[in-house]
């Protein structure tokens, strides 16, 4: 090859070679202008389909939950329960309910009795307001119910599509893994916004109206306790849970992350979760930890306790047991 | 102030100036581009299960796309350090090219971090005093500052130094050299820092692993330096700019080694999963030799594999002495890189899933057309950015035209 030295001579200054606006070149560019525009539009031609509730100015200038006032959070709330009715039918009773004065929640599971019957996964799902292709959908169920064989505690061996009619079948054991609402809980650690935290009950929490959808906390969580919305929620009237709470089960937007709460919404009432309320077999122990008459402090101190993945360093505060 | 408005006018003229190559060139990246465009409309109306992402596989394309950029956009100091360092000659007549390109690689990661989010409307969330950052928590919300400030310190010198050559002045190397020795350190810190993404979550075992970081760094500084040879060699082909065989050799040594030690770390990390297996080793097994029948990675990670050792080859011995054939080294370093980061890094760290589930992960077409279209973007953005500066490097571009054009700097 052979190349042009520096400073080549043979070389033109821009303005000496920028052609002279003419009537010929200024409709070219023009021409070329109103193509380029056609093409833009019709690349964001789409956007014609945006539904309202993205389009809000309310919802854009929203504070994050722990910033609002009484009177600010009193708006949003009605706000939501209008755009509730507007798009879905029917008109929820949305809540703000607050923890607790001295109350830590704790959940304890009987691997024992469990027999891997996945009411708990289904309860949750009606509970919470899932999105959901059928009634027996449980794709977004906050809990997994975990069939392993027996033997030991290997995650790789265990199927989460197993045939619920069928259970208990023999040489197999059953977990169901949801929220451990850890109290070193990597997911709040991650989120760039804070818009997932824990309360002052040790719930986690999220706030859907400040989540950016980036899903960092569900590569974070070590317990696949994370549900993310790919598409706006699907669900009937008639599947619509209208007890709602602002942190918990409310219907969330698409592009947010959801999760497990204890069914704060019950809980925070002195109510049990929705999946303990339906257990068949009296498997799951809830109660709070600061109170020494509970159940599940009794549990905790008696019973040969254990915790899912102890080696990450999440200290959940839910706990697995084996008895009758 | 009224040099500088002239400036930025006859840039924007010679931006729209050039040959029917160069119209044919931008027409089809800008083609392209609103394909992705047209494509990210879709996903923004119907949400991201356009993509094939899952509750268990959430990353995907995107992430990848993202992870990998950053070690281009980190590689510019592979020209930096050689120029200011050690004071090069010949690589001071195309330091700007690395630093051009860092910046159109820097806004492409954004873009694809941006079309991750699943709300990118509340992006001010991340912004202080609106939002509330979780600095410093959160090691995305340093990825965030990073990102921002090495494409402003990249903008910064860039804009300074092309601007002063445009008006024949000497730039004042207070305005300048402290950015630039900023930014070498500053470029090292984006690719830990995009690192410390994934080693930070002890639950993903296989990235919750000390090597990652220093891994990242040997391939970016390999594929870097692979799109910076073959990118020069286009600039001395269609452009009258010269640049010498000096820089394009500086630079295969340095991908020689950066690749060589890539490829050692690669070694040390599958002893660790493979002689030793454990529970942590599912990953690995899933890559590169499936898992319960599962075996969507394993045609990726073998094909990147073959391209790494087919590209070291070459470089390590003589053949890479001709340019045809350290073409073909770049070509395939670069491409083994993408993969091997890409779908080899972070979609095992999905699979099996904390709870043992193996869902697999394949990008849909719209997926792909967004990440098409963001590469698209990406390269009209360089070319523009060569098509402005390189007049201006040469001194076609200048203030006063008859004066004699400005030395290198």
């Amino acid at each position: 090859m052979n190349p042009p030295t520096p400073g080549d001579g043979g070389s033109q200054t821009v303005e000496q070679a920028a052609r002279p606006l003419t009537r010929r070149t200024f409709l070219k560019g023009s021409a070329a202008s109103a193509l380029g525009i056609a093409a833009m539009a019709a690349a964001l031609k789409p956007l014609l389909a945006l539904e309202r509730e993205n389009l809000s100015v309310d919802a854009f200038l929203q504070k994050h939950y722990q910033e609002l006032t009484p009177q600010e959070l009193r708006r949003i709330l009605d706000r939501l329960e209008s755009e509730c009715e507007q798009s879905r039918g029917i008109r929820p009773d949305i809540r703000d309910i607050r923890p607790r004065e001295d109350t830590e929640f704790a959940y304890a599971l009987n691997i024992g009795r469990c027999i891997g019957c996945r009411k708990c996964a289904h309860a949750c799902i009606r509970e919470n307001n899932q999105s959901r292709e059928s009634d027996d959908d449980i794709n977004m169920s906050y809990i997994r119910v975990l069939e392993m064989e027996k033997g030991g505690i290997d995650l790789e061996t265990s199927d989460h599509y197993y045939d619920a009619d069928q259970v208990p079948r023999a040489g197999k054991f059953y977990m169901p893994v949801q929220c451990q609402q850890c109290r070193e809980a990597p997911c709040t650690k991650v989120c760039p916004v804070k818009a997932t935290w824990q309360e002052d009950d040790g719930l986690v929490v999220v706030d859907y109206n400040w989540c950016i959808g980036c899903r960092y906390c569900m590569a974070a969580c070590p317990y696949d306790a994370r549900r993310f919305n790919y598409s706006r929620p699907k669900l009937s009237p008639d599947q619509i849970n209208p007890c709602q709470s602002y942190l918990s089960n409310r219907l969330r937007p698409k592009g947010v992350v959801e999760k497990c709460t204890f069914c704060l919404h019950r809980t925070r009432e002195g109510k049990y979760p929705a999946c303990l309320e339906v257990c068949p077999t009296g498997a799951r122990i809830f109660g709070n930890i600061r109170d020494p008459g509970s159940e599940i402090n009794y549990i905790l101190k008696n019973k040969r306790v254990y915790v899912l993945k102890e080696d990450v360093g999440t200290r959940p505060r839910f706990y697995y047991f084996f008895d009758k | 102030m009224r040099d500088y408005i002239t400036f930025l006018w006859r840039v924007a003229r010679l931006s729209f100036q050039g040959g029917w190559k160069f119209y044919a060139w931008m027409t089809l990246l800008t083609a392209l581009a609103l394909v992705g465009l047209n494509a990210y409309a879709r996903q923004l109306v119907d949400g991201l299960s356009t993509t094939g992402m899952t509750n268990q596989v959430s990353w995907g394309a995107y992430i990848a796309n993202f992870t990998f950029l950053v070690g281009v956009a980190a590689a510019a100091v592979m020209l930096v350090i050689p120029a200011y360092v050690y004071k090069k000659q010949s690589m001071h007549e195309v330091v700007i090219f690395g630093e051009l390109m860092a910046i159109a690689v820097i806004i492409m990661c954004l873009l694809f971090v941006t079309v991750d989010l699943g709300h990118p409307e509340r992006f001010h969330h991340m912004i202080p005093p609106f939002g509330m950052f979780n600095w410093p928590g959160s090691i995305l919300s340093w990825d965030v500052i990073v990102l921002n400030g090495y494409l402003l310190l990249n903008m910064h010198i860039c804009g300074y130094l092309l601007y002063k050559r445009y008006l024949g002045a000497p730039p004042t190397r207070a305005f300048y050299i402290p950015f630039v020795f900023v930014a070498i350190a500053w470029a090292i810190s984006i690719h830990t820092v995009t690192a410390f993404l994934y080693v930070g979550l002890a639950g993903r075992a296989y990235w919750h692993n000390p090597i990652v970081a220093p891994r990242f760094l040997a391939s970016a500084f390999a594929a870097g330096p692979a799109l910076l040879i073959l990118t020069f060699q286009i600039i001395r082909r269609v452009t009258r700019y010269w640049i010498g065989d000096e820089p394009i050799f500086m630079l295969r040594m340095i991908m020689t080694v950066a690749m060589l030690i890539n490829v050692f770390l690669l070694g040390c990390e599958v002893f660790t999963e493979f002689y030793a297996p454990t529970a942590h080793s599912a990953a690995a097994r899933y890559l590169y030799f499936g898992l319960h029948g599962h075996e969507g990675l394993i045609p990726w990670i073998w094909t990147a594999i073959a391209l790494d050792f087919v590209g070291l080859g070459l470089l390590i011995t003589p053949l890479t002495r001709r340019i045809a054939w350290l073409n073909v080294a770049c070509a395939t370093c670069f491409l083994g890189i993408w993969i091997e980061k890409g779908m080899g890094l972070i979609i095992p760290g999905f699979v099996p899933s904390p709870l043992g589930q193996v869902v697999e992960y394949l990008p849909t077409l719209n997926e792909t057309l967004v990440c098409l279209g963001i590469w698209a973007l990406g390269a009209l953005l360089y070319s523009w950015m060569l098509h402005v500066a390189i007049p201006i490097m040469r001194g076609s571009l200048r203030a006063r035209p008859g004066a004699p054009a400005a030395q290198p700097h």
